[in-house]
């Protein structure tokens, strides 16, 4: 990724730095792909100009758990699309997750993901590795090595690394090396066959229902062995409530556990199936609107330290099949925004500058990424975006090579309009740069 | 052509027939549907007793049995409803393995879309499968079984017989007892006779029955004594011996003492309270012999009505197509 | 029906009656030899109606009986989308094997309904005979079908419409003829 050439000021927006308290209307002046200046009316000659007036300025997205199915299922999704579909989301920096065909268990893998991210990606692609080899769950994989060549954080996501002794290893060894445990919070046995939330919609619709008794005790297991370990935990899509309370007290104990939260488990409760549609399908299962305000109110409180997309690309083939057949995911780095906008922000009271700290600066930090912050110095990775601007999405127009999104149709309130990666517009007013 | 009347309007109900092209479950049907679809019963019902027993009313028309899990009760009695009113009838066993995935249902659904197929008659292991067909296909779709979810001509015949026995079902009490978690017959029943006044009770252990379907309308009981008592109507669901084996229940012998129904037990019910099962039985576990061929079952009774609903269907889906063709 | 039809009275209930028991003894008189044999089986729903009281005339003026069922065509319509009414049970006394089946019918038109009609009738078995007894026939048949018995011949435009009204069904007797303006 080359830095841009010549100075460009982007004039008169809302810029908001939550790591550094800022948010008011002011310049941002950009220099070889860097941040430069950050201020109201800066006076420093640039060789473009860009006015932002109306728009918020932020640092660029960082979504932390996303899945590009490259290699392995690249009907679905590329490095390509999805860095794509990212920058169309404001995402300037994103961490894919290691089930891809074949998995990112090996440092083989891990370097070939990164030349292909080299070749095809347009914003920043950090790998995570996987957990145990060939995510089996049996043996541990190489922890050290695949942090040298290049994974920021470690998970078997998609499944639960169900056998306690090899996740208390990975966790010991992962607490030495200082990268976080990134677990999917599921209890495969518990589980039984479940193809959605276990509660009233399940009955009726006479499908296996997911409790969140599986969700809560793998959280109150990580949380043991973290406590034991040391290492610090991550659980990746939050949804279940006694979850969030174990969270929570534990975190005041001193564990060192962050936690994430997905867009659709915050808009969407298990209703959203409706005469079983499988772009409600999910891992884990929307839930009821218990669990989902409980999930709401737990990001307003500041337990949810993150909002990621789980971006899961399935084709038609996938979906269109029997609702316990069909595969589970949705898409989600386009909606990530205007759906956070709407729930957390217009109905939820949050400020805007705290729904930047959970899509910006609170990942970066965790996976110890330098971007997140529009401080002078850093990389010039911007979202700018127009939080009032009124959109109907068609699911046909989405970025992403696969449609699966639950918000087809969807009136959206928040608007992406400029994405730059160190300086350089991937996105300018509202699409894709050519070139 | 048409045979034109020689009235504008001949006395008698006029039918429209059902609102949507698919029969798939109970929950789609109004009030008003499921009396017409009764009342239509009630006059096919008739066609059993002719010397040549059909009529020409489907004739030309395919329907098509896709049945993905093994029955030859519901299906032989659809294929009679069929071939009663003159239709031709065309029987598609599909054999389902867990290693042999074979055709996708999308895929099977356009083959047989592409034979200009007009009634699909469906039986699937998994919920909702024949909603896939129905959002996809032109032809008519009747689910005749979908996993845990639904079974509504099942609800239906069984909504006829008792209509037919105790004259109304307003007001009536259906007790019905067993594996009511996994079981499709229940869940359209409950929704049937709610929709038709009656109060509805479950009652099974509580690994096979959870407190939720207290939302959805049912009393729920855990004691056979209560749950009878005062009942018109006592539904016996049949056993899977596979829950044993899932650990859902401590034991069959265990199932069968406290939940089997037995001659004297049937006693807590009310006085001449109908017996009714949907088959297949396992005799000596959930119902006792002499249960099963008493006074007061009605089992043979409902196989018997259940071509004459199943033909009411039929018929009041080809009259909503038909009006759609001119 | 049109709303802006003109509507002409052409048999009172005094007219029906005297047809109608001109009828019942045509019947009687064709078939005298072989009574014994003879059912009248009346079309829904005006058409039973009408053999039940030509069966009455009969008991009454000739003293003699004969039995009565009633025939349901919805299920051999060739049309079933239009005008679609709930089946009724058809009700044969006895088998139709050997008899002479007297269909009883009140208007012919296009003949299609008795069409259907007879194949109801070869549904039930093999009558010896099947005779067709109408109060009105009003022309413009569509297939090779004619009657034994009619009360009036009615020639009529196609674009018109007769219409029967009996007591028993629509509150009084009387046979209209109803034309666009």
């Amino acid at each position: 990724m080359m830095a841009g050439n010549g100075a460009m000021l982007i004039k008169d927006g809302r810029v908001i730095d939550p790591g550094r308290n800022i948010d008011g209307v002011m310049d941002v002046l950009v220099k070889d792909g860097v941040i430069s200046a950050v201020g109201p009316g800066i006076k420093e000659k640039a060789e473009k100009i860009v006015n932002v007036r109306g728009l918020v300025v932020a640092p660029g997205f960082v979504d932390m758990h996303v899945h590009l199915r490259e290699p392995g299922q690249e009907g679905k999704e590329t490095i390509a699309t999805g860095t794509r579909a990212a920058a169309m989301g404001g995402v300037t920096s994103l961490a894919c997750m290691p089930n891809t065909v074949p998995p990112l268990d090996t440092v083989a893998m891990i370097v070939y993901l990164l030349s292909r991210v080299a070749a095809d990606a347009v914003v920043r692609v950090y790998p995570i590795g996987c957990l145990s080899q060939e995510r089996k769950g049996e043996q541990m994989a190489d922890l050290a090595g695949l942090l040298e060549a290049g994974a920021v954080a470690f998970s078997d996501d998609g499944d639960t690394l169900m056998n306690s002794l090899v996740a208390k290893r990975a966790m010991m060894n992962l607490a030495e090396l200082g990268a976080p445990y990134i677990e999917h919070a599921e209890d495969a046995h518990l589980l039984d066959g479940g193809a959605m939330h276990d509660g009233l919609v399940s009955l009726r619709l006479g499908l296996p229902g997911r409790s969140t008794l599986a969700e809560d005790v793998i959280v109150s297991r990580d949380l043991l062995l973290a406590g034991a370990t040391g290492a610090r935990l991550h659980i990746a899509h939050l949804t279940a409530p006694a979850s969030i309370d174990m969270i929570r007290q534990s975190r005041a104990r001193g564990v060192k556990v962050t936690c994430e939260a997905t867009p659709h488990h915050l808009a969407l409760t298990d209703a959203a199936v409706g005469e079983y549609d499988t772009m409600a399908k999910v891992n884990p299962p929307l839930r009821d609107e218990a669990c989902r305000r409980a999930l709401v109110a737990a990001v307003k409180e500041g337990v949810v330290d993150v909002i990621a997309s789980d971006h899961a690309p399935h084709g038609e083939l996938d979906k269109d099949v029997e609702f316990v057949q069909a595969a589970s995911g949705v898409v989600g780095l386009e909606t990530m925004l205007p759906i956070c906008l709407d729930v957390l922000v217009a109905q939820g009271g949050l400020s805007l500058a705290a729904l930047v700290r959970l899509l910006s600066t609170a990942p970066a930090g965790i996976l110890g990424l330098n971007a997140g912050t529009i401080a002078p110095g850093s990389q010039a990775d911007l979202a700018v975006f127009d939080p009032k601007a009124e959109w109907t999405l068609d699911a046909r127009k989405l970025t992403s090579k696969s449609k699966n999104t639950p918000f087809n149709g969807r009136r959206m309130t928040g608007k992406v309009v400029h994405t730059l990666v160190g300086g350089r517009f991937v996105v300018r007013d509202g699409a894709l740069e050519q070139g | 052509m048409a045979v034109t009347e020689t009235v504008a309007d001949l006395p008698g109900t006029p039918v429209t027939g059902l609102a949507k092209k698919d029969l798939l479950d109970m929950e789609s049907l109004s009030k008003e549907e499921i009396k017409l679809i009764l009342d239509t019963a009630d006059s096919l019902k008739d066609v059993a007793r002719h010397p040549i027993k059909k009529v020409p009313t489907l004739r030309g028309r395919t329907v098509v049995n896709l049945f993905y899990e093994v029955s030859t009760r519901t299906r032989t009695s659809f294929e009679l409803a069929a071939a009663r009113l003159s239709a031709d009838v065309v029987n598609i066993n599909v054999a389902t393995s867990s290693v042999a995935k074979g055709e996708t249902l999308l895929d099977t659904a356009r083959t047989l879309e592409a034979m200009s197929v007009d009634f699909i008659v469906m039986r699937h292991s998994c919920s909702g499968a024949p909603h896939i067909l129905a959002r996809n296909l032109d032809a008519s779709v009747i689910n005749a079984g979908d996993g845990w979810h639904e079974h509504p001509t099942q609800a239906l015949l069984d909504l006829y017989t008792v209509r037919d026995k105790l004259g109304s079902i307003e007001g009536k009490t259906i007790t019905l007892i067993g594996d009511l978690k996994h079981s499709r017959v229940a869940r359209s029943n409950l929704i049937g006779f709610k929709k038709m006044g009656a109060r509805v009770r479950f009652c099974g252990p509580p690994t096979l029955l959870s407190d939720g379907f207290r939302d959805l309308g049912a009393e729920v009981f855990h004691e056979l004594k209560p749950a009878l008592d005062g009942a018109d109507i006592v539904y016996i669901l049949r056993l899977q011996f596979e829950r044993h084996r899932q650990g859902l229940l401590p034991s069959v012998k265990y199932y069968t003492r406290h939940y089997g129904v037995t001659a004297e037990r049937v006693k807590w019910a009310k006085p001449g309270a109908l017996i009714m099962h949907p088959g297949p039985m396992n005799r000596g576990v959930e119902i006792a012999p002499d249960v099963a061929d008493g006074p007061q079952s009605v089992i043979v009774e409902q196989v018997f009505n259940g071509v004459a609903v199943r033909m009411a269907v039929l018929y009041l889906l080809e009259v909503r197509r038909a009006k759609g063709e001119r | 029906m049109c709303p802006m039809s003109r509507e002409t009275v052409l048999l009172d209930e005094v007219a029906i009656q005297k047809s109608l028991i001109r009828l019942a003894h045509e019947i009687h008189e064709a078939n005298h030899a072989r009574w014994g044999d003879v059912i009248l089986v009346g079309m829904r729903a005006r058409g039973d109606i009408l053999a039940k009281r030509m069966a009455d005339y009969l008991k009454r003026d000739a003293g003699v009986s004969v039995p009565l069922g009633a025939l349901d065509i919805t299920l051999y319509r060739d049309d079933v989308g239009t005008k679609a009414k709930l089946p009724k049970p058809t009700e044969i006394p006895g088998s139709v094997d050997g008899k002479i089946v007297v269909i009883v019918d009140d208007v012919l038109f296009t003949g299609r309904s008795i069409r259907a009609a007879m194949d109801a009738l070869m549904d039930y078995g093999r009558p010896a005979a099947i005779r067709l007894a109408v109060l009105v026939d009003r022309g413009h048949r569509e297939l090779p079908i004619r009657p034994d018995h009619v009360g009036k011949n009615i020639p009529t435009s196609p674009g018109s419409n007769i219409k029967v009204e009996v007591k028993e069904v629509d509150g009084r007797d009387r046979v209209v003829l109803e034309e666009a303006n």
